[in-house]
């Protein structure tokens, strides 16, 4: 089976980067991407505010690419992950999957959309019965989107699956207790990556895993994406991870997207001052190097009452009056796309 | 050097229903005044289980401290009454952890907290000890620490929570800081801000920090010299320089390649193959000889003894013990 999932991918070409051909349709476009969540307060529980998760995202991923989602807690990577994929309703925007509307997608239309697009998490078992068996786990979506008709087929197909990400077929009469954090995000691959998927949405799934084990998975993404012609969205907050996997990164602050650029552009010369602050604050395993550190004062501002204006600029070194009045768009500088009205290459 | 802290031959283990647990298993160090020591491992290595002994906080049953000694100020911790240890946490010898909510107390206030430090140890009244809570809370770079002592924990940012959590820590002015896994909860430009605040706390109070990490970037921003254990056991201790630039264990190699650097161009990602094994069957021979690409059959069957290069230079590996005495491996 995963030789033919190979061959199947090997039609669209397996490499990484020369699967990215300039000009096609790119495999997901994400368009002013929006998700408010209500804030209810007062006796009667009425909406008193929001808070504004994602507010007008937009990106585009190729297909065979890694594009990695960048930002520190409460950004809204996460949401932007999970609204793609419909597990939350977006408030606004578009998002087209191969030139499909996924968000207006009729339930026929999404349960077909939803093989194509899978998603893995940081502790894919945190959300599944733990009287669950590895096999029950990763042959529950087989079924159910009648990839495999009978327990025979179910059965021979996990032992496949498990194989492809290196592990034994009997792991899959082993319970989720019995698994060890790497494996179980083996598991959970091998479940996304059972239907067949032309994207799969990465949330973090490497960062609970100790360092050793994190390079054996990341190392396994990389294979797989190579074998099945997959395309990435990898979120993550761990920068040098995200350096190391993406072809392209976005990076978001308060619900938006201050940069775009490629893996190797944007961490060798950012231009957005929090892109720069965001770097330059990663420690480097090099006691020799001595780094500008930027280091930003203050939290992140609540996204239920984000600054007027960039959201950026009460912590932002270069601010000055426009900043705080008047909100700065994407813009294209020397290949980059930056929001800040000062950013320059 | 003076020493402050030497822990000599410490065993600590546990006993469980599965078998007996060797999670320390004759580890050596010393921490020298006003130094960091960085120290470094997977989970399951020993580091927080070093910590946890230095502060006589490991919990008997079911653990039990085998041998050993640990010398601060020239008298042995294990050898002092519940009472004396009692005296010593907190005023000579303080800890902050990774995940600053859960040692934090939701229902007091931030500022009664850190008062009750100076109650208890130094006798001051509540007034005194509330308005020196707010001075600690100003010097851990909280930005309004008079609205911060009346605040409680759950209304704190993460970030704000492990300033606390420093400024509860050094209230006393401890000669010795232990720090486990003090950012990894944290987003980088906060950790930024806590480690900033760390190395400034030291330089001004003079203490010494043992901290606790796997992130070998903080490491080299801020040990002196470090440790790296492996399965209860020390592999390695290195100037930090040495430990960047010539790791000597295996070990330590993997740690070093497996990690995407930040700075280097980006290649292909060297892997360590297996998992951290459990102590209830730790491998024969050297512990790291199942994920080691470099083992022979000696690994597996004899253990590596050390093999000392300096005070504070050791490694426990049969091919750099041979390497070092200029044999081919």
């Amino acid at each position: 089976m995963v030789s033919a999932i190979a061959e199947m991918a090997n039609r669209d070409g397996g490499d990484r980067v020369p699967s990215m051909r300039v000009g096609e349709r790119p495999l997901l476009e994400v368009r002013e991407l929006k998700k408010y969540f209500p804030i209810y307060g007062g006796i009667f529980r009425r909406v008193v505010g929001h808070v504004y998760a994602v507010d007008g995202v937009s990106f585009e991923v190729q297909k065979g690419e890694t594009f990695g989602l960048v930002g520190e807690s409460g950004c809204g990577k996460t949401t932007v992950g999970r609204t793609i994929l419909r597990l939350l309703p977006a408030t606004g925007g578009e998002v087209l999957f191969d030139g499909e509307d996924v968000l207006r997608a009729g339930p026929k239309d999404m349960q077909r959309l939803r093989r194509q697009m899978q998603i893995v998490f940081q502790d894919p078992f945190g959300s599944l019965n733990p009287r669950q068996t590895a096999g029950e786990i990763i042959g529950a979506p087989l079924r159910l989107h009648g990839v495999t008709r009978t327990k025979a087929e179910t059965d021979e197909m996990v032992a496949e699956l498990l194989a492809t990400v290196k592990m034994h077929p009997s792991d899959a009469g082993r319970y989720p207790h019995e698994f060890s954090g790497g494996q179980r995000q083996r598991i959970g691959i091998a479940r996304a990556i059972g239907l067949r998927p032309r994207l799969i949405i990465c949330d973090e799934p490497v960062s609970a895993l100790d360092v050793s084990i994190q390079s054996q998975v990341l190392r396994l993404f990389e294979e797989l994406q190579e074998k099945l012609s997959l395309t990435y969205i990898f979120i993550a907050h761990g920068l040098h991870v995200v350096r190391h996997i993406s072809d392209r990164v976005g990076v978001m602050y308060l619900g938006r997207i201050v940069e775009i650029g490629t893996s190797e552009a944007l961490f060798k010369s950012p231009m957005h001052p929090y892109t720069r602050a965001l770097i330059s604050a990663i420690p480097v395993p090099d006691p020799d190097f001595r780094s500008q550190r930027i280091v930003l004062q203050g939290d992140v501002p609540s996204p239920a009452r984000p600054p007027s204006g960039c959201a950026f600029h009460p912590r932002c070194p270069w601010a000055d009056a426009r900043c705080s009045a008047e909100r700065p768009v994407l813009t294209q500088i020397d290949g980059r796309l930056v929001a800040c009205h000062y950013a320059t290459a | 050097m003076e020493a402050l802290l030497k822990v000599k031959e410490l065993r600590t283990y546990f006993e469980t229903s599965d078998g007996t647990l060797p999670a320390l298993d004759n580890v050596s160090f010393t921490v020298n005044r006003g130094e960091t020591l960085g120290v470094v491992g997977e989970s399951g290595c020993g580091k927080s289980v070093t910590a946890l002994s230095l502060m006589r906080l490991v919990p008997i049953p079911p653990g039990r401290y085998v041998s050993g000694e640990i010398i601060f100020e020239g008298e042995d911790l294990l050898k002092k009454t519940d009472e004396e240890m009692r005296r010593i946490r907190g005023k000579d010898m303080a800890m902050i952890f990774q995940e600053p909510m859960t040692s934090l107390n939701p229902v007091y206030t931030v500022g009664d907290q850190i008062a009750e430090v100076f109650t208890r140890h130094q006798g001051l009244s509540r007034r005194e000890a509330l308005s020196r809570a707010e001075a600690m809370l100003a010097m851990a770079g909280i930005p309004d620490p008079k609205r911060c002592v009346t605040q409680y924990p759950h209304e704190m940012s993460g970030g704000m929570r492990q300033r606390v959590m420093i400024a509860m820590a050094l209230s006393c002015r401890p000669k010795l800081l232990i720090a486990d896994e003090p950012t990894t909860a944290l987003d980088v430009t906060i950790q930024a801000q806590i480690l900033e605040a760390m190395r400034e706390l030291k330089r001004e109070l003079g203490m010494a920090v043992m901290l606790i990490t796997h992130d070998l970037g903080v490491v080299a921003e801020m040990a002196d010299r470090a440790i790296v254990m492996y399965a209860g056991k020390i592999v390695e201790e290195a100037p930090v320089r040495d430990l960047f630039h010539a790791p000597l264990h295996p070990y330590t190699i993997g740690l070093h390649e497996c990690v995407p650097r930040i700075d280097k161009p980006r290649g292909e990602l060297a892997v360590i193959d297996g998992v951290v094994p459990s102590p209830l069957s730790f491998p024969s021979g050297c512990r790291f000889h199942t994920r080691c690409r470099f083992a022979k059959d000696i690994c597996s069957t004899e253990e590596p003894t050390t093999t000392v290069l300096g005070e504070y230079r050791k490694v426990s590996c049969h091919r750099a013990a041979t390497m070092v005495g200029g044999g081919e491996w």
